[in-house]
């Protein structure tokens, strides 16, 4: 576990994005090199013994000025985490987990279901080639919650508002179509909810298409050892979403499915 | 100041341990700090065959701490001792390696592959897991049962130092404690997880799919500082204390009320950093204090 540093970062801001459900949380730079899809776990000071357990979140981008993580409140924790203010302290460690095995020569696909556009932000906004980058984004909140504003208009990007059953179905329609001009020449990345990760995997899996998935597990630690987020490899090994992920390949989650389905 | 204390005879250059199941294999934490500066690292509980653990959601968060139920994934002691013992710094810093077994022969058998290797420095005996169906806590929490694990392990453990982790869900703590000292045990650790459990009223579920898991954190550390009080007045040998251990104060609290050492355990979770930064602020707490020494803290709690 090379490369891995825990260090006490100051929030430089907390910008809403649509209300109070959605925000950036930009932090001082820790300077480390990542790769999109790698996450950090994140603890203010603040919170002395509760909530408890440190947070992790993707990686939205990160460069000399700033570390960002795009979230949205859906507990005690991101609740708290909204009410963080320039200048409080937040422990974070990382870089964590392998990320996106990128080829910045290929076409890229990006799947991604609400707030799984989170690891493909800083990708989309660093790729050499933004023409080579495509997207597909189902989302069920009012799109100005996400932060795709300042998206190069060289990436080609689909949105698809999924409020209903026949909204899914039609996103899938969507999936099936975009990924056959990717699954001979160019990389699919996927990150969402687990139904529409299910969904995106059993497409992929019937069309024999290579796939990246980056996976969402609730853990401790984010290093490997809580063992919280283990999923089964095999029927007699473990995978740690953490350390052997978040990102996966397609075929490497063949007995999670059969075990746990999505 | 002199930190050092005997667990048997196994020498620690100061009181602070982690907690098996918080620390992985401890190589895991090389990157947060240096390992050798630890007085002792307890590993992940190592069974004779590696272990898968139990399905679905395994952890969950609780009001100053959190529930397991990991079930003891492991990846065996052989893989253990093999992969990983040769990178743990085991001449600076003892490894202790906890053991699972299912039964007594399994305890046995680990008994006997441990205590070959010198590279690690004491055992410590799990009867207490929440999480397994087989073993674990129905060891610790019978006097008779918990007694033979005990004969069992220290028969085939040569000059090993054996510690034995107590199960708070027990009537009389006390009992379970002089069996273990009479049945040979050189020191006695207390305490693992507490059962408890969580639910999610929208979804109509418990928050882990094996409903029941281990409390941990915070909230249990005046039941674990009672129970190590208890234990104290009733055994000889040492006792090193466990239960929401999270700062320098935390340690000293338990060493007035008796222990020798403790554990830090799931604090390890809220920065991966801090057992090291608790070694480093042993001193600043001891100058506070106004102490020279362990011993003229130990167990001097004025009632």
């Amino acid at each position: 576990m090379k490369n891995i540093e825990c260090i006490d970062l100051r929030v430089l801001e907390l910008v809403p994005l649509d209300g109070k459900e959605f925000f950036i949380l930009r932090l001082c730079s820790p300077k480390w090199k990542y790769r999109p899809g790698q996450f950090v776990m994140i603890r203010p000071i603040s919170w002395g013994y509760d909530p408890f357990l440190p947070r992790p979140f993707s990686i939205s981008n990160l460069d000399e000025d700033k570390l960002e993580i795009f979230f949205q409140v859906v507990g005690r924790g991101t609740k708290k985490l909204a009410e963080l203010r320039p200048n409080d302290v937040v422990k974070v460690w990382g870089p964590l987990g392998n990320g996106f095995e990128i080829d910045e020569s290929l076409p890229i696909l990006i799947l991604a279901g609400g707030m799984g556009i989170a690891p493909f932000l800083g990708l989309i906004k660093n790729h050499p080639y933004p023409e080579n980058i495509e997207i597909v984004f189902g989302h069920r909140k009012n799109l100005s919650c996400y932060p795709l504003k300042n998206i190069s208009r060289k990436i080609l990007i689909w949105t698809i508002r999924d409020r209903s059953e026949r909204d899914l179905l039609r996103l899938k329609k969507a999936i099936q179509v975009k990924i056959e001009g990717y699954s001979a020449d160019g990389q699919i990345f996927a990150c969402g909810p687990l139904p529409f990760l299910d969904m995106v995997h059993t497409v992929c899996t019937s069309k024999k298409t290579q796939l990246q998935i980056s996976l969402e597990r609730p853990m401790a630690c984010g290093i490997g050892v809580c063992l919280g987020c283990s999923i089964p490899a095999t029927s007699n090994k473990n995978f740690q979403v953490c350390k052997h992920g978040p990102v996966f390949r397609c075929g490497d989650l063949t007995t999670f499915c059969e075990h746990r389905g999505f | 100041m002199d930190f050092s204390v005997k667990i048997g005879s196994l020498v620690l250059k100061n009181p602070i341990l982690t907690a098996s199941g918080t620390f992985g294999y401890g190589i895991e934490y090389e990157t947060f700090g240096d390992l050798k500066k630890l007085g002792g690292i307890v590993v992940k509980g190592l069974s004779i065959n590696p272990r898968q653990g139990n399905m679905g959601d395994r952890i969950a968060e609780t009001p100053c701490g959190m529930l397991n139920s990991i079930g003891l994934e492991n990846i065996g002691i052989n893989a253990f001792i093999q992969d990983i013992l040769p990178k743990l710094p085991y001449k600076q810093t003892p490894i202790i390696v906890n053991l699972y077994g299912e039964n007594i022969n399994d305890f046995e058998t680990l008994s006997k592959i441990t205590s070959k290797r010198e590279e690690i420095g004491a055992l410590e005996v799990n009867i207490s897991c929440p999480n397994v169906k087989q073993g674990g806590i129905q060891f610790g929490q019978d006097e008779k049962s918990a007694a033979k694990v005990c004969e069992a392990v220290k028969k085939h453990a040569g000059s090993k130092v054996v510690i034995v982790k107590l199960s708070p869900n027990v009537s009389d703590i006390k009992k379970i404690a002089k069996a273990v000292e009479l049945a040979g045990a050189d020191a006695i650790s207390l305490i693992n997880t507490i059962p408890a459990m969580a639910v999610d009223i929208y979804k109509r579920r418990p928050k882990l799919t094996n409903v029941i898991g281990g409390l941990s954190g915070p909230a249990i550390k005046p039941i674990a500082l009672r129970m190590v009080y208890e234990v104290v007045q009733v055994v000889n040998i040492p006792v090193i204390g466990i239960g929401g251990i999270s700062s320098v104060e935390d340690v000293f609290e338990f060493i007035l009320v008796g222990a020798h050492a403790v554990q830090i355990g799931s604090a390890n979770f809220t920065n991966p950093a801090l057992s090291f930064e608790i070694v480093d602020s042993l001193q600043i707490m001891a100058n506070k204090l106004n102490i020279n020494s362990l011993e003229e803290f130990r167990g001097k709690l004025i009632i």
